[in-house]
C-alpha cells in the first residue's frame, strides 16, 4: 500500500485486512446488490407484477374458455394447466427482468461505479439474478394463491410440491442467464425487450402448457419435444399432480445445467470485457 | 516502492483508428493535486479511465500507489475514488441508499456504512435530500452526491473528471474546498478541467494535454509564465474602433490580440501593470469600453501560447514549441 507519510493519515476503510476469502466476498457483494435490486422492486412493484399478470391471465382465460371442451370440466383442466402456468411465471419473470435491468445499468454511469469498486466482476450480474430468484418466488407464490382460489389443489405431498417449486425456480434462474447474456451484449434495451417478447411465445406456448404434446400438429410436436420448457412443465405436473414423470425431471435438470454452463460464462465474460 | 501516488508512462490507447492517448506521461507525488488541462476529446477522460481500472490500454504502463492497474486491479480499486463526467448513481435509490450501497460494497458493516453515508451527505449539504430518490435531484446535487460517492471508502487517490461542470459558482467554491481538504488529509488528486483558473487554484502541477499528448507540464506559475499568465479582455463600445483597440493592446503587450467573439479582444500580458497602460491609451484615443478586464487566460489562449500562435484552438496541429514548453516546465 502507500508508504506512510509524515502526516497522520486515517487508514483506508477498505484495508487488505478486511478482505476475506474470495468466494465469500463475491457472495456477500452479490447479496448487497440483490438487496439493491429488491429495494427497487419494492418501490416499483409494477414491473414485477408483469411476471404474475400474464400467466394469471392465461390461467383464467384457458381454464374458463377451453377447460370444458379440452378436459371435460374446468376443474379437471385446471389440474392439467396450472403446473405449466407456474413454470411460465418463473420463466417469464426471468426473461423479462434480468437482462433488461443489467442492460439499463450498463448504460448508466452506475456500471462504472461498480467496476471501479473492489468487488468481483460478476457480483453485479449474480446480485441481479439472485434478486430475480426472489421475484420468481414471489410470482410463483402469487400464482399458487390464484390457483388455489380457482380450485387447484396439490395432488401429491408437500415434499413433491416443494420439489416442484425448487425445480421451477431453478429452471427460471438458469433460463434468465440467456437474457442476461443478451442484455450485456446488446446496447439497445428495446432489443432485449423485443427478444424476450418474441422468444416468449414459442418457448412458453410451444409446449405441453395447454394440451398434451401428442395432440399437437407434427411440426409443433417436434419443437415442443425439444423445448426445455415442455420438460419443466411436465416435471412440475408430475410433482404437483402425480402424472408420470417419464424422465422429465432429469431432462429439466440437464437442460437447466446446460443453459447455465453455456450462458453464465458467456455473460460474465462479455460483462467483464465491456468497457 | 514507487513514491508516486499515480504514474503513467508512454500510455497509448486506441479506439479503432482513433488514437485517444499517444504516449502520455502523467504523475503526481503523494498528497498533491495534478491538474490535467485540455479541451474536449484531448484524452483526459481516457487517461482517468485507464488509471481507474475501467479501461485497458495498448502500450505503456499505469500504476496507482505503486500497483499495476492491470495486474493488481483489485488492490488498486481499494485505493481509488472516481467521480466521472456522468453521474455514476442509481437514479431509483435515494441519496442515502446510494452511499450506503457503496459502503456495503466496500466491506463496511451496515451501521458503519450508514454513519459514513450520513457524514458525507452532511458534508455536501445534501442532508435534506438524503431520503429522496436521486431521480428528483438537480444536476448540481447529483454532481455533489457523485463526489460524495467517490469518497465513501476514504480513497488515497481521487480521480475527478471535470467535477465543476454543471455546478453553480458558489458550489464550485465548495468543491475546491473539498479538494483542498482531501490533500490536507494526505490523499492525492487527479483533476481534469477545461479551465486554467481551476487548475491554477487547486493543482500543484498541471499537465496540458491535447490530441492524446502532454504538450506542457509544470507548476501553475511555470505554466502561466509560458502562456503569459494573465490576459486583458476589452470590448470597445463602438465596434468600428476594434482595429484601434487591437493596435493598442498589441503595442502594450507585445503579443497579437485575439478576437474571441465578435466584438471582444483578448491579449496575454506579462504583468498586471499593463492594464493601467492600456487603460491610459484607450482614454487618450477616446475609445469607450463596454467591457474591460484582467483575467487568467482561457483554454484557447493557453493553447495559442503553447502551440506557437499560428494554429488556433479550433484547429490544433502538432505543437511546434513543445520542447520549449517542456524544458521550461
Amino acid at each position: 500500500m502507500t508508504p506512510a507519510t509524515p502526516t497522520a493519515t486515517p487508514a483506508p476503510a477498505t484495508a487488505d485486512a478486511a478482505a476475506p476469502r474470495r468466494p465469500a466476498r463475491l457472495l456477500r457483494h452479490s447479496l448487497v446488490l440483490t438487496g439493491r435490486s429488491l429495494a427497487k422492486s419494492a418501490r416499483n412493484p409494477g414491473a414485477m407484477l408483469n411476471g404474475v399478470l400474464t400467466p394469471a391471465l392465461f390461467l383464467v382465460l384457458f381454464t374458463f374458455l377451453f377447460g370444458g371442451s379440452v378436459a371435460g370440466s374446468t376443474d379437471a383442466y385446471l389440474l392439467y394447466l396450472f403446473p405449466g402456468i407456474a413454470v411460465m411465471g418463473a420463466g417469464l419473470s426471468g426473461m423479462l427482468s434480468s437482462g433488461l435491468a443489467i442492460n439499463i445499468d450498463m448504460k448508466k454511469g452506475v456500471f462504472d461505479r461498480f467496476r471501479s469498486l473492489p468487488i468481483g466482476r460478476s457480483a453485479p450480474l449474480l446480485g441481479s439474478i439472485l434478486a430475480d430468484v426472489v421475484r420468481y418466488a414471489v410470482a410463483v407464490a402469487l400464482l399458487f394463491g390464484i390457483g388455489y382460489l380457482m380450485g387447484f389443489r396439490v395432488q401429491t405431498d408437500a415434499a413433491s410440491a416443494l420439489g416442484a417449486v425448487a425445480l421451477m425456480l431453478g429452471f427460471g434462474f438458469c433460463l434468465s442467464w440467456v437474457t442476461v447474456f443478451l442484455g450485456v451484449l446488446v446496447r439497445d434495451e428495446n432489443a432485449v425487450m423485443g427478444f424476450a417478447f418474441i422468444a416468449f411465445i414459442p418457448l412458453m406456448l410451444g409446449t405441453s402448457l395447454a394440451a398434451p404434446v401428442d395432440t399437437l400438429p407434427g411440426w409443433l410436436q417436434a419443437w415442443a419435444g425439444v423445448n426445455p420448457a415442455t420438460h419443466a412443465m411436465d416435471a412440475a405436473r408430475a410433482l404437483l399432480t402425480g402424472t408420470p414423470a417419464d424422465g422429465s425431471i432429469i431432462r429439466t435438470l440437464v437442460w437447466s445445467a446446460a443453459l447455465l454452463a453455456v450462458f453464465c460464462p458467456l455473460a460474465v465474460a462479455a460483462y467483464a470485457r465491456r468497457r | 516502492m514507487d513514491d508516486h501516488a499515480f504514474r503513467t508512462e508512454g500510455l497509448v490507447k486506441r479506439f479503432g483508428r482513433t488514437t485517444a492517448l499517444a504516449g502520455v506521461d502523467l504523475h503526481a507525488r503523494h498528497g498533491t493535486v495534478l491538474g490535467v488541462l485540455g479541451p474536449n476529446g484531448a484524452g483526459k477522460t481516457t487517461a482517468i479511465r485507464v488509471l481507474a481500472t475501467l479501461t485497458g490500454f495498448d502500450a505503456g504502463t499505469a500504476r496507482v500507489g505503486g500497483l499495476d492497474v492491470v495486474r493488481d486491479a483489485d488492490r488498486v480499486r481499494r485505493l481509488i475514488g472516481l467521480t466521472g463526467q456522468y453521474a455514476t448513481l442509481d437514479e431509483e435509490l435515494t441519496g442515502l441508499g446510494n452511499l450506503v450501497l457503496i459502503g456495503r460494497l466496500l466491506d463496511l458493516r451496515k451501521p458503519d456504512a450508514v454513519r459514513r453515508a450520513k457524514e458525507l451527505l452532511d458534508r455536501f449539504g445534501l442532508e435534506d435530500a438524503a431520503r429522496r430518490p436521486v431521480a428528483t435531484y438537480s444536476g448540481g446535487m447529483r454532481r455533489r452526491l457523485d463526489l460524495a460517492a467517490s469518497l465513501v471508502g476514504r480513497p488515497r487517490v481521487v480521480f475527478l473528471d471535470e467535477p465543476s461542470v454543471g455546478l453553480d459558482p458558489g458550489r464550485r467554491e465548495d468543491l475546491w474546498r473539498v479538494v483542498r481538504e482531501l490533500t490536507a488529509d494526505g490523499a492525492s488528486v487527479l483533476l481534469t478541467t477545461q479551465y486554467l483558473e481551476e487548475a491554477d487554484a487547486l493543482a500543484d502541477s498541471i499537465a496540458v494535454i491535447d490530441h492524446g499528448r502532454v504538450i506542457a507540464h509544470g507548476t501553475p506559475s511555470e505554466l502561466k509564465r509560458i502562456v503569459g499568465g494573465q490576459a486583458i479582455a476589452a470590448r470597445p463600445r463602438d465596434p468600428h474602433r476594434l482595429g484601434d483597440a487591437a493596435r493598442i493592446l498589441t503595442a502594450v503587450s507585445g503579443h497579437g490580440a485575439e478576437r474571441t467573439s465578435t466584438h471582444e479582444l483578448v491579449v496575454p500580458v506579462d504583468d498586471d501593470r499593463s492594464l493601467f497602460e492600456v487603460a491610459r491609451r484607450f482614454e487618450e484615443q477616446g475609445i469607450a469600453l463596454a467591457e474591460f478586464s484582467l483575467r487568467l487566460p482561457g483554454l484557447d489562449e493557453v493553447f495559442l501560447a503553447l502551440t506557437g500562435g499560428d494554429n488556433g484552438a479550433s484547429d490544433r496541429g502538432a505543437p511546434t514549441d513543445t520542447a520549449t514548453a517542456r524544458s521550461r516546465a
